[in-house]
């Protein structure tokens, strides 16, 4: 198998981070960072990016918002269960 | 006597109570999920007021639908499906005469451009109160063009399969995975600016 280029490297780094990769390619992709300080860089980066960002809870949701949302499905609901048998 | 708390209850049967028609485990569900929904609603439409009413509609309609709901996939990635085909229904009637997709032609052309290489501290969040992070990390997201945004919201802020996001968005799997890898670049390249090692250190691994 020819080497790997930067390019092929990208190209490939996100399923690298994910674990998904066939072995034979994880070694081409490891063997590449061995050799490319910029790819180690990128790959090592790439990786804290995903880190940072994984289980951020979102804001809470502002309050009049959630209380016209709550006012329309109670509205909903009650109408509903005026229906049921 | 009280009610028992819902909130330890597992979601199956959440949603197996509200089927029967009991209000208490839908709001449960609704509490759950509702700032996540609007989360993914304001990067769809990048508009306030235009969420408010994708958030609404969507659990109104998951409410109304919730007989179709098959218990197949989880019940977030049902009405994560919801709120994306409302908050498209949204942008499509604000372009009355363009027709928006997730789907649309991005570019895919080149590779994200490279350009910041440079190794971050070991504990970037270290340099940054939890607010100015959270205002970063933010901002970064917001940059990035929506059908990238979407795919890493789901993939990697809440954690969705590649799977589960493409059916959640409508999308192939090849393309979830295309997004992800430039959402990813993207992000990873603006984080650079905020979190790379200072002075003249930047590879003083090697």
């Amino acid at each position: 198998m020819p080497l790997l280029t930067c390019k092929d490297f990208l190209t490939e780094l996100s399923e690298y981070l994910d674990d998904s990769l066939d072995a034979e390619i994880k070694a081409k992709l490891d063997e590449h960072m061995s050799e490319c300080p910029n790819c180690w860089v990128i790959a090592d980066t790439t990786k804290k990016t995903v880190r940072i960002y994984k289980g951020m809870e979102p804001h809470p949701i502002p309050s009049d918002v959630e209380a016209r949302l709550m006012a329309a499905l109670e509205k909903k609901m009650a109408a509903k269960q005026r229906l049921s048998p | 006597m009280t009610a028992p708390s819902l909130t330890a209850i597992d979601e199956t049967s959440l949603v197996a109570q509200a089927r029967d028609g009991d209000a208490r485990p839908f709001s449960e569900l609704v509490r759950r999920y509702e700032g996540k929904i609007f989360r993914l609603a304001q990067h769809v439409t990048q508009n306030r007021e235009d969420a408010e009413d994708v958030l609404q509609e969507t659990f109104m309609k998951a409410y109304e639908h919730l007989d179709q709901f098959q218990g197949n996939s989880k019940f977030y990635t049902w009405i994560v499906r919801i709120a994306v085909n409302q908050a498209l229904m949204k942008l499509r009637r604000r372009k009355t005469d363009k027709s928006v997709s997730l789907d649309e032609a991005i570019d895919t052309g080149e590779d994200t451009v490279v350009r910041e290489i440079a190794a971050w501290d070991e504990d970037p969040e270290e340099r940054y109160t939890r607010e100015e992070l959270g205002a970063i990390l933010d901002t970064a997201v917001q940059s990035l063009d929506p059908p990238y945004r979407s795919v890493f919201v789901l993939r990697d802020v809440d954690e969705l399969s590649t799977e589960e996001t493409a059916e959640a968005l409508g999308l192939s799997v090849p393309a979830v995975k295309s997004r992800l890898l430039r959402a990813r670049l993207q992000l990873r390249e603006k984080l650079t600016r905020y979190f790379k090692r200072k002075g003249g250190d930047a590879f003083a691994y090697m």
